[in-house]
Formats: C-alpha cells, sequence, structure tokens
C-alpha cells in the first residue's frame, strides 16, 4: 500500500522557468489492484509515476510505502527500495540497444550479485512467459514493437516486484498489442501485484480490468476517483 | 564478499557486451594502444638492459687510460712516457696499448684493429669480430686484404673468429700482431695509441691521475670510473630520439584519454539514465566505467610488455636496427641479459593503465548522479 | 561461457605467458657468468673501454676516449652523425667544469 500526503513537485526551483508539476497531492493505492492515472499531457501523471516509483524526491509531502516513510531516506537506501519493491516500463521501453533481449531482461538484477545460473533461467522464464523465448539472443533493437514491449516488461519482473509501474505503455502500439497488453495487466494482478498505469488511452482506462482510475489535471487530483 | 564478487562479473559482461557493440574500433584500439605499449617498453627494456650489462661487461677495464693530445688531438704516445708512468706510487702493470681504425671500403665498415698483449697466431693471421666476419662473409682459413699506409695490399689469413656471446664488446674487432700492426699503419717502435695502467688502491685513482698530469702535462687520463659513467647515461631519456619516442607515445596516450575525457555522447549519457532507471546505483556505473577503461588498458599492457620483451630480449631488437645501425654497416646482434626492474614496469602501468581508466571514469561522474526520473520524463 | 569468464580466461593467459617470460628471464640471468664470460675476457686481455654500438666515428665507436674535440673533427662545421649522436650524449665527465669558479 502507498499513501501520498500532499506532495509537491517543483522543478527548476527559485528559477523564472520553476515548473509546478505536481501540486499538493494526496492519494492512497491499494495493494494488489490496478490503478490508472488518467489525464491529458502535462497533468503531472508522469512526474506522480516517478515520484511514487522512488526515482526522484518531492519538494514538498511524504511518500510512506507499506506504512514506512520513505521520502526522507538517503539514495543508496532509497535505491535498493526501487529494486526490490518497483518494476518500471517506459513509455519508450528503454531497452539497451546493441545488447541482447535476454541481457536487458537480466540488467535490473546485475547490481545484486546474485546466483548468476539462476538469473539466466529466470530471464528465460520470464520471456518464455509473454512468448518472446526464441528472440531471447536477438539484439534489442532488431524486436519488433510489440517483442520490445515484452521485453520492457519481462525486465520489470526479473526482481520479481510487488509494483509494477507503466508509463504510457500503450502510446506507440496498435489497438491488438494494446489489447495484449491489458491481459498480461490481467495476469500480473492475478500473480498478486500492485500495478499503477499513467495512461491518456481509453482503451487502458476504461478496460474491465482495471479496477481504480484517478484523473488528473494541472498537477492536481479531480474528484475522488472510481 | 561473494555477492559483491558476483556483481563485479555482471558489470564486467555488461561491459564487454557493451565493448563489443563496436567490435572493430575497439580492437584497432586495443592494437594501436599495444603496439604504443610495445614501442615504449621496448626502449626501457632495451635501454635498461644495455646499460646494466655495459656495467658488467666494462667492470674489468683498466684502472686509467692515458692518452696524448697534441693540438686538441689524440695523438701517439711515446713509450718513455710509460717509464714516467712508472714511479709514480701505487701504480702497477703499466703497459703500452696499439689500436687505430680502419675503413673498408668493400662494405664501407669501420674495423677496429687491436694488437693483444699476448698474439697466439703466426704472423699475417688475425682474429676477427663475429660483425667482421658478417660483413666480409670471412670463416676461419679465408684470406682477407688490409690497405697499408703505402697503399698496398697485405694478405692475413683469418685465425679464428671471436664468440658471438662477446658481440656486445668485439664485433668490429681484427686482432693481429704487434709487427703487423706497426708495419701495416707505418708506425715505428717506441711509440703506442695510448698507455694503460692498474692502480692498487682504486681509491688511490684519482690522486694516481693528477699525479700523472703533473709529470706528463700534455697527457690526458681517463679513469675506469669515467668510462662507467659514460655508459650511464647512454640511450637516456634526455638524448635525442628517445626523447622524441617518450614524446610521441605520452602524446598518443594523451589524446586517447583525451577522447575519453571530453565528456558522453547524448546517447550514452541516455544509456546511464537507463541504468539508473532500472535500479543501478551511481557507484554501480562508476564501476561500469572502470571496467570499461580498464578492460582496454590493461589487456594493452599486458600484451605490450609481453611482446616488448620477446622483441627485446627474445629477437636481438630487430626494430630497432633501422634507427640505431645508421651508418655504420656493421651492426651487433643484441643478445643482451633480461634485466627488467620492476620499477620499470610499474612506470609503464601508471603511464599507460591509470591515465586511460581515470579518463574514462571522471566524464561519467556527472551523467552517472543524475536522478532517473530524468529518463522518465525524456 | 559468460563473457567475464572469456576475459579473465584471457587475461589468465597472458599472465601465465608473462610468468614464462619472468622464468626465462631468471633463467638467463642465472646463466649470466657464461655469457658475460668470453666478453669480460676479452675485456680484460685487450683492455676494452667501450661497446661496439656505433662504428661510425671514433667518438661514437669510443665514446669513453673522446674528449670535447673529437666529435669536430676537422673543423666545427663537420656533421653530426645521425642517429648515434643523439643516442649517445657526451660522457658526464666532460661536462664537468674543470676547475671551481669561486
Amino acid at each position: 500500500m502507498i499513501e501520498l500526503e500532499g506532495i509537491r513537485k517543483v522543478f527548476n526551483e527559485g528559477k523564472s522557468y520553476a515548473l509546478t508539476a505536481v501540486d499538493g497531492v494526496s492519494l492512497t493505492l491499494e495493494a494488489r489492484k490496478v490503478t490508472v492515472l488518467r489525464g491529458p499531457s502535462g497533468s503531472g501523471k508522469t512526474t506522480l509515476l516517478s515520484l511514487i516509483g522512488c526515482m526522484a524526491r518531492p519538494t514538498a509531502g511524504r511518500i510512506h510505502l507499506e506504512g514506512r516513510e520513505i521520502t526522507s531516506l538517503p539514495e543508496r537506501f532509497l535505491t535498493g527500495i526501487r529494486r526490490s519493491t518497483f518494476g518500471f516500463i517506459f513509455q519508450q521501453f528503454n531497452l539497451v540497444k546493441g545488447v541482447s533481449a535476454l541481457e536487458n531482461v537480466m540488467l535490473p538484477a546485475y547490481p545484486l550479485g546474485g546466483d548468476h545460473g539462476r538469473l539466466v533461467m529466470r530471464a528465460h522464464k520470464l520471456l518464455d512467459l509473454f512468448g518472446i523465448g526464441p528472440r531471447a539472443h536477438s539484439r534489442a533493437e532488431w524486436l519488433s514493437g510489440g517483442e520490445a514491449q515484452r521485453t520492457a516488461i519481462a525486465r520489470a519482473l526479473i526482481n520479481d516486484p510487488a509494483v509494477i509501474i507503466a508509463d504510457e505503455p500503450t502510446a506507440h502500439l496498435d489497438s491488438k498489442l494494446s489489447g495484449e497488453f491489458m491481459e498480461m495487466i490481467l495476469r500480473l494482478r492475478d500473480q498478486q501485484k500492485t500495478v499503477i498505469i499513467a495512461s491518456h488511452d481509453p482503451l487502458v482506462y476504461e478496460s474491465g480490468m482495471v479496477d481504480r482510475v484517478v484523473s488528473m489535471r494541472d498537477g492536481r487530483i479531480e474528484g475522488a476517483g472510481t | 564478499m561473494r555477492p559483491w564478487i558476483e556483481k563485479q562479473r555482471n558489470i564486467l559482461d555488461f561491459t564487454l557486451s557493451s565493448l563489443a557493440r563496436r567490435k572493430g574500433k575497439n580492437i584497432a584500439l586495443i592494437c594501436v594502444y599495444t603496439v604504443l605499449v610495445v614501442l615504449l617498453a621496448s626502449v626501457m627494456f632495451f635501454t635498461h638492459a644495455l646499460r646494466k650489462e655495459a656495467v658488467l661487461v666494462l667492470r674489468d677495464s683498466p684502472a686509467m687510460i692515458v692518452q696524448r693530445m697534441v693540438a686538441g688531438r689524440h695523438d701517439l704516445i711515446p713509450a718513455g712516457y710509460a717509464d714516467s708512468i712508472r714511479t709514480v706510487k701505487g701504480v702497477s702493470a703499466v703497459r703500452g696499448r696499439l689500436w687505430g681504425y680502419y675503413f673498408d671500403p668493400v662494405v664501407g665498415a669501420n674495423y677496429t684493429l687491436m694488437v693483444p698483449e699476448v698474439f697466439e697466431h703466426p704472423a699475417g693471421s688475425v682474429v676477427i669480430g663475429a660483425g667482421v666476419s658478417r660483413s666480409r662473409s670471412a670463416m676461419t682459413g679465408d684470406i682477407l686484404p688490409l690497405r697499408g699506409y703505402d697503399g698496398q695490399l697485405s694478405y692475413f689469413t683469418v685465425a679464428g673468429i671471436l664468440a658471438s656471446d662477446s658481440e656486445l664488446v668485439s664485433s668490429d674487432l681484427m686482432l693481429l700482431s704487434e709487427q703487423d700492426f706497426r708495419k701495416l699503419f707505418n708506425l715505428p717502435g717506441g711509440v703506442y695509441t695510448d698507455i694503460v695502467l692498474d692502480v692498487r688502491n682504486s681509491r688511490e685513482i684519482a690522486t694516481v691521475a693528477g699525479k700523472i698530469v703533473r709529470l706528463l702535462p700534455d697527457t690526458r687520463p681517463i679513469s675506469r670510473n669515467e668510462v662507467l659513467r659514460t655508459y650511464d647515461s647512454i640511450f637516456d631519456w634526455r638524448s635525442g630520439i628517445v626523447v622524441v619516442i617518450l614524446f610521441a607515445v605520452a602524446l598518443a596516450f594523451v589524446i586517447f584519454a583525451w577522447d575519453k575525457a571530453s565528456g558522453l555522447s547524448a546517447e550514452e549519457k541516455k544509456e546511464i539514465g537507463v541504468l539508473k532507471a532500472i535500479g543501478w546505483e551511481t557507484s554501480d556505473v562508476l564501476w561500469l566505467k572502470f571496467w570499461e577503461g580498464t578492460v582496454i588498458s590493461l589487456t594493452s599492457f599486458l600484451a605490450g610488455i609481453l611482446l616488448a620483451y620477446v622483441h627485446v630480449f627474445l629477437t636481438p631488437a630487430a626494430l630497432f636496427e633501422p634507427v640505431l645501425k645508421g651508418w655504420s654497416v656493421l651492426y651487433p646482434e643484441f643478445r643482451l641479459l633480461p634485466e627488467v626492474s620492476a620499477y620499470q614496469v610499474a612506470t609503464l602501468f601508471f603511464l599507460t593503465v591509470v591515465p586511460y581508466t581515470v579518463a574514462t571514469i571522471i566524464p561519467s561522474w556527472r551523467a552517472a548522479t543524475i536522478d532517473p526520473d530524468a529518463v522518465m520524463r525524456a | 561461457m559468460r563473457k567475464s569468464t572469456l576475459f579473465f580466461a584471457f587475461l589468465g593467459f597472458l599472465a601465465i605467458a608473462l610468468v614464462f617470460a619472468a622464468t626465462d628471464a631468471a633463467y638467463r640471468r642465472g646463466r649470466s657468468a657464461e655469457h658475460l664470460r668470453s666478453s669480460s675476457v676479452l675485456v680484460r686481455d685487450l683492455a676494452l673501454t667501450d661497446l661496439c654500438l656505433f662504428s661510425e666515428a671514433r667518438y661514437t665507436r669510443h665514446p669513453s676516449q673522446a674528449d670535447l674535440h673529437t666529435p669536430f673533427q676537422d673543423h666545427p662545421f663537420a656533421l653530426e652523425h645521425f642517429p648515434s649522436g643523439s643516442l649517445l650524449t657526451p660522457p658526464a665527465v666532460l661536462k664537468e667544469r674543470y676547475a671551481p669558479v669561486d
């Protein structure tokens, strides 16, 4: 469960071009549910996602993860928590070019220094799970859009995180692939994962697999959400 | 401990994958880098070994050589001077030396002709150094003609060839009897090229030299110490060509490091951002850069000193031949004792591995510390 | 095989080769007495003072016997021998002052 209390994020604070991306957001995200942050671009949902996922610190406010306050933790601990608790799926997928799909999937686990053989097996299993097992040794740039997306999802799962965060996951996908994506999300929820998605795609936020939709505009939440 | 090792191996795996993306470029880089190390190490090994060997070999040089100077030139010295020198206290084994140069127009080489104290072969024979033998293709029993002062040819039979192990001192020597030498150069009896002597107490050498000069003001004594010191600074880093080589190599290393240090491309920055976003810490990224620099420089360093060792000590420094040979037709085959100092190897290491690795890490520092959310917003 | 394993194997191979080289060097140094003997005998018997490195000129063949005038031979514009002249610095003893200035 993730609690956000009075979160504010200002970029370039103090300068003339300062931008308040998130302006006083208080929110409780339930565990093991699929939540969608919905809103037009510029509404602050991407920023909020990165704050939830411990990628950045809020300018003001507190974040509690399973009751534990994490906003004031030093970077090392924050990174450790992020690594073990959150898995990210970026809008641009952001796979490392020139490196195989398999290695891309294993990358988040590299700094942990666990058993290498088991890591390789886990990565293969994940790729198989999403149906791209045969493409394991292909370079990232040779993968099709759908294959890259699944690799990105597999990468997000390598450390078996409790929370999956996805930023505009269907932005570069056609309807068919978008539908497939949502089915994969359902599978994740069945595996007791918490999923938080930021999207302005109706295919996502009107999907039956979503438990809650939070609307955002201009850095604030509109209404209480369904 | 174990997880840390595994982590390093993982990071190294990624480093190698990352370098393999530009396989051609990186292999070329390693090759060039290795060549530079071979050049630098070869020069270091060669000069150090040569200097060491010079000291060892010339240890047995005479304690003092006395030359006579006429109008600033080294001239012949009368036998009477030797008698005067014998009167100086502390001096022993005074004898005259006969030696000179001979230019052989057939091959364009200079030989050093010497008369040993005891020449066991019959008159009309010569013992030649391995270099002479090679340049004239002369073996034992062959005839070598030498042109005397009067333009007439004298024919000498090769009675033996000096050991190739001693080439460093004997490559261009020709040993013959005193009569033959004097006849060839029209030197009357009673003159010598110079006089050599021993000093009983080596600490007295300077005093003895002073006494000799006072006794015979037109002489110039040279002590063994001075002989050894001459070879202390041979091929010194301050000497002409060595400076040029060192400078060129240093410049090349600077260029490599500069290329690395002049900042990351946008693509590299983005990649670091992605790594941080998926869970790599700043220190992990820095380790990545460390391995990137170390893989290239360490490989080049190790391969370089290995090849340099083979070049200098297992082949007779073949690459240096055209440089060292210059005009001299005779070139000794360098079979040097492998004397490598740890100091040199350490210097090489700090010159080649450290700057390059540091130059790879430093510019990444900034990128490594960025907040990963910048990647999200890209 | 993992790439890092390959790399370590390669480094290991280089390290072993270097160990071989070091052993070879030690072995040769052990036999140095023999190697130097023929040279030492000649140096002693003939009262040699110089290594036979560059036989182009008197002062490059016998640098320890050269004085300040020798390189110039007949006149100050006499061309220096290349590259041996640049590899041999003047003997240290010649660079000292002959008498103290003070």
